[in-house]
């Protein structure tokens, strides 16, 4: 390669600095090779980016080429700034999912506003326009004052930046364990919608064609973003906080708005966003995937502050950039463009039939590298894994064994602590501060199993949710990763939605270790399981390693984004029950399995024994056998069991909507020889709780499907409360006493008060009646 | 009838203003972009909700320079009907084309929710087609939305019957606890004093299809064109 000489100013390469950058030896050692000498300090902060964890996915992506990606339905699978899938006529959904759990970890409102921000860019640029946001956020318990302010600060900054650029937030997950508590989680996810033909992809192409930095001027936030998201937490990470990329909805929805007309204009051949390790790797990998070779000049890039070097405005991760190849002679309509929405674009370089990634200051080359191999010679690893012998013993541990307290004599006692758990209680608090309803595309919002969105012109609708289960994960990473993508695809299939594919975000501890190296490498191998059997391929995602603190590392968790398509909106099904008389049918058939479960968690403090059996072959017949139901028109509501388990999922259908609520009668004496605890709060999979009026009608389709079915109810009026029989083991509790219990935890947590409109209620004494 | 929809940088409900004229109403709409002095012949303007300007300074405060207002300040003097819904509600006070100002809610967050809406005054445009004392839901989705006025200047809108929506609980008291962002007098809309230009918090354009939870903001739509029809034909 060429000699590139060390710029007046910059720092010597020592080995110290090297390690500074998160260079391993090693991979220091094929840095030399491949450039056949010493790296400048700007060569050396390029590959410390582009060889990050985060971007280079180094030790993921040879688990990762196992999952399934195809589908006569997918348009473009993993490798894009996101997926696409087709919902035909004519129309395609674009759909990714990303993490931002570092930077949330130390400025929450930041961290998350800006992790909303460039999942959205991820999507506009394949030419969609954003039309959904979900997310998916993991804390520890909110006992602790650290977490209110964390979890305060992650939602307001989600809603600041989703409002502000109007596109709605429709759903998402929260989730309260101790695991989380030094790392929580921040997983944002966008829907995107286009023309299957307005597609466009991140190629760069055309020798001789302009390179231009679009929409922000470029400073010096977020430096090191990549690396900093690619090592454990730690004391000083405080200190990192200055590596926090700092946000501005408005500018994003200036460019959302100019980016979609420069796709639209025929002026451009690619674009893509400016993200994790910013000009450095969106250049280098539009390159890459186009086989060419790019030359850029720094000194020509906008820039907020004088003074920038190379290695700056390389690294920078300032936000609300793009990064786009003009057609040669149309730079002038790419600058009318983004005048028009009074941004900016300026010519930084341009693309070159020498296959080599050149970054020039002025004249002088401060960085060169041997074309595509910056991206592909990063080093890729496979650790040995091995289950951690903690986890395995804590699996081991029988849950039945666990005695129960004396006040869960009364089964309602036991069901209304589940419910006021922050993780089951209602999400209202948060989902009050989104708009979920702007775009006027909302059909079903928060709350629901999952959102449904209609598909304006159509008579369809897209149905969106997040999912995942960490302690099911920890406990037994590949049943757990089946039944991350088994959740998912049923709470799409409850509203009345066909799966159609997923993306997913693996949120993992250090992979270095063993113990972890096992959880990502089974968990990926049960995602993949499942998504072949469910017939919903992986089209992108994210991996988020490095989830650790001094205290130890998070329960492994991957999320799951699951894009379901309802054929007609006649077919879009409500969770909660909807008519006094139907008779309410369980899909599905209680275990004894009490493991991992929720119950054992807020009741016990305990995070033991084995996870529920996750089968995705049973799970697909469930699907089939409901949607077959749903389109035949005689179900009124169906709501999965997931958290709390059965007792729960009946409880939810009946107090979910607050102006509308209802009582039940359920004899579940079936199951009487189980272990009562298991019926009630057990996780089991492979169960929907539908109400119908016509029972004989939902037997039958699930009975042709091979699933089993049994009518365990009634719904009656509210005031008739709620009532469980068990052979002899009878028990019943007020609605508004349930609903209390469940909508006002976390806002009475939270603001430290009743919300005034709810504040009635006579207090309720328990009873076995 | 043709309504001209502003768009402003960071406005995000325009696309639902067009919709709900040319959907919902069947009538011609069309955009009026901020740079423009032209309202294209519009004869209903429409301030639609988002965050012009990204709401720097403070909501509503830089959009009222934009060159379009100019011309919007001038229609409305005319007696032309103005639509200004959450952010054309924020921006048609800073523009003196309504009483009062908008500060942020009481809570300080952002409140996104259904709410219900007691109908004051159907001696408007905007309202004919509604009965009085009627209750309607629509849904808020905004940061600031707390109406305040000086004492003097609100007892005369309410002398006036300027008020024309309020918030109220489901059996339609004007409650405390059925105030979402600490309106003063649980106000959520106001009409100007020549009753032409409507501001609210409130979107009646997210509540014209059942589909979506409900139709409250469809008689005010029906109710505009009423208006606009009889005025073509007198």
């Amino acid at each position: 390669m060429r000699v590139v000489l060390p710029r007046a100013g910059d720092p010597a390469i020592t080995p110290a600095l090297v390690a500074e950058h998160g260079i391993t030896e090693l991979e220091y050692e094929r840095l030399v090779n491949m450039l056949g000498r010493t790296p400048t300090f700007t060569e050396l902060g390029v590959v410390s980016a582009l060889w990050s964890e985060h971007c280079s996915y180094k030790h993921s992506r040879p688990l990762l080429k196992t999952l399934p990606t195809t589908a006569p339905w997918v348009l473009q699978g993993p490798g894009e700034n996101a997926g696409v899938i087709s919902v035909g006529d004519g129309l395609a959904v674009a759909f990714k999912i990303e993490s931002h759990n570092h930077p949330s970890a130390v400025e929450p409102y930041q961290g998350a506003a800006t992790g909303v921000g460039g999942i959205l860019r991820d999507v506009f640029t394949m030419g969609a326009r954003p039309i959904a946001l979900l997310n998916s956020l993991r804390f520890g318990p909110l006992s602790s004052s650290r977490v209110r302010w964390l979890f305060a600060g992650v939602v307001r900054g989600i809603g600041d930046y989703g409002n502000c650029i109007g596109v709605p937030t429709v759903g998402g997950e929260v989730v309260f364990d101790p695991s989380y508590e030094g790392n929580p989680l921040v997983n944002a996810m966008c829907v995107g919608l286009m023309r299957e033909d307005e597609l466009i992809r991140a190629v760069a192409s055309g020798v001789g064609n302009p390179i231009m930095a679009v929409g922000a001027r470029t400073g010096r936030d977020g430096i090191h973003g990549a690396s900093f998201a690619s090592e454990d937490l730690s004391t000083e990470s405080e200190a990192k906080r200055p590596m926090v990329q700092v946000g501005d909805p408005f500018t994003e929805k200036l460019l959302l708005e100019a980016s979609l007309e420069l796709i639209r204009s025929g002026s451009i051949v690619a674009i893509q966003d400016m993200g994790a390790a910013g000009l450095t790797s969106s250049s280098a990998e539009m390159a890459e995937r186009g086989d060419v070779g790019v030359t850029i000049d720094v000194t020509k890039v906008p820039v907020r502050e004088t003074g920038m070097t190379p290695y700056e405005i390389l690294l920078s991760e300032s936000q609300e950039r793009m990064l786009v190849v003009a057609k040669l002679g149309h730079e002038d309509e790419v600058r009318a463009i983004l005048g028009k929405w009074d941004l900016e674009a300026a010519v930084i370089g341009e693309v070159i039939a020498e296959p080599v990634y050149r970054v020039t200051e002025g004249d002088v080359v401060v960085a060169e590298f041997p074309g595509s191999r910056l991206v592909t010679e990063c080093p890729q690893y496979t650790i040995d894994g091995k289950e951690s012998a903690a986890l395995k013993a804590a699996r081991a541990k029988d849950a039945s064994m666990v005695p129960a307290l004396p006040e869960e004599r009364d089964h309602s006692w036991t069901l209304e602590r589940l419910l006021s758990s922050p993780t089951i209680a209602s999400k209202a608090w948060v989902w009050r501060q989104y708009d979920s309803t702007v775009r006027t595309s909302t059909v079903r919002g928060p709350g629901s199993d999952a959102a449904v969105v209609r598909l304006r012109g159509t008579d369809k609708a897209l149905a969106l949710c997040i999912d995942g289960n960490g302690r099911h994960v920890a406990l037994s990473p590949r049943n757990g990763g089946r039944a991350a993508v088994c959740e998912a695809a049923r709470n799409v299939a409850c509203t009345g939605a066909r799966p159609l594919a997923i993306t997913n975000n693996l949120n993992f501890g250090n992979p270095k270790k063993p113990e972890v190296y096992f959880q990502l490498s089974e968990a990926i191998a049960g995602l993949g399981e499942a998504c072949r059997v469910l017939e919903t391929p992986v089209t992108g995602g994210n991996v988020s390693l490095y989830n650790e603190n001094p205290q130890g590392a998070i329960h492994p968790t991957p999320t799951i984004g699951m894009v379901g398509l309802i054929e007609s909106l006649s077919h879009v099904t409500p969770s909660a029950f909807q008519h006094v008389g139907d008779t309410i049918v369980l899909l599905g058939e209680p275990t004894a399995e009490l493991g991992a479960s929720e119950y054992l968690l807020a009741i016990h403090g305990l995070t033991i024994g084995a996870p529920p059996a996750c089968d995705p072959t049973i799970e697909r017949k469930l699907i089939d056998g409901l949607l077959e139901a749903i389109r035949a028109g005689v179900v009124c509501s169906a709501h999965d069991c997931s958290d709390g388990g059965l007792a729960v999922t009946l409880a939810e259908s009946a107090i979910v909507e607050r102006d509308a609520m209802h009582g039940f009668s359920v004899d579940l004496s079936h199951w009487a020889m189980l272990p009562h605890r298991a019926l009630l709060f057990g996780e089991a999979h492979g169960r929907v709780v539908v109400s119908t009026a016509n029972a004989t009608a939902v037997l039958s389709i699930a009975q042709r499907h091979g699933v089993p079915a049994r009518i365990i109810g009634t719904v009656t009026a509210p005031q008739e409360g709620v009532r469980f029989t068990i052979s002899d083991d009878a028990f019943a509790a007020p609605v508004e006493w349930l609903a209390r219990a469940f909508h006002d935890a976390i806002g009475v947590t939270m603001d430290g008060e009743t919300p005034a409109e709810h504040a009635v209620v006579a207090a309720h004494v328990p009873s076995n009646d | 009838m043709k309504a001209g929809i502003v768009r402003f940088p960071g406005s995000n409900c325009d696309e639902d203003a067009f919709n709900a004229v040319a959907e919902t109403l069947g009538q011609e709409a069309v955009y009026c972009w901020h740079k423009d002095h032209d309202l294209q012949g519009a004869d209903l303007v429409i301030l639609p909700g988002g965050f012009s300007y990204g709401d720097y300074l403070r909501p509503g405060a830089i959009a009222r320079f934009s060159p379009i207002m100019q011309e919007v300040v001038a229609f409305a003097r005319r007696g032309g009907p103005v639509l200004a819904i959450c952010n054309g509600f924020q921006i048609a006070c800073e523009a003196g084309l309504l009483p009062g100002a908008l500060l942020r809610n009481s809570n300080l967050r952002f409140i996104s929710a259904p709410v219900q809406l007691r109908v004051e005054s159907i001696a408007t445009p905007f309202t004919s087609r509604y009965h009085i004392g009627e209750v309607i839901t629509v849904p808020i989705a905004h940061g600031d939305g707390r109406f305040t006025a000086d004492p003097d200047v609100l007892a005369r809108i309410e002398g006036a019957g300027q008020v024309v929506f309020r918030y109220v609980n489901a059996s339609g008291d004007a409650a405390l606890s059925a105030n979402p962002n600490g309106s003063l007098r649980n106000i959520a809309g106001i009409v100007s004093a020549g009753g032409n230009v409507l501001g609210m918090m409130p979107h009646p354009e997210r509540a014209l299809d059942p589909l979506l939870g409900s139709i409250g903001g469809v008689a005010l739509f029906t109710s505009l064109l009423d208006a606009l029809m009889t005025r073509a034909g007198s």
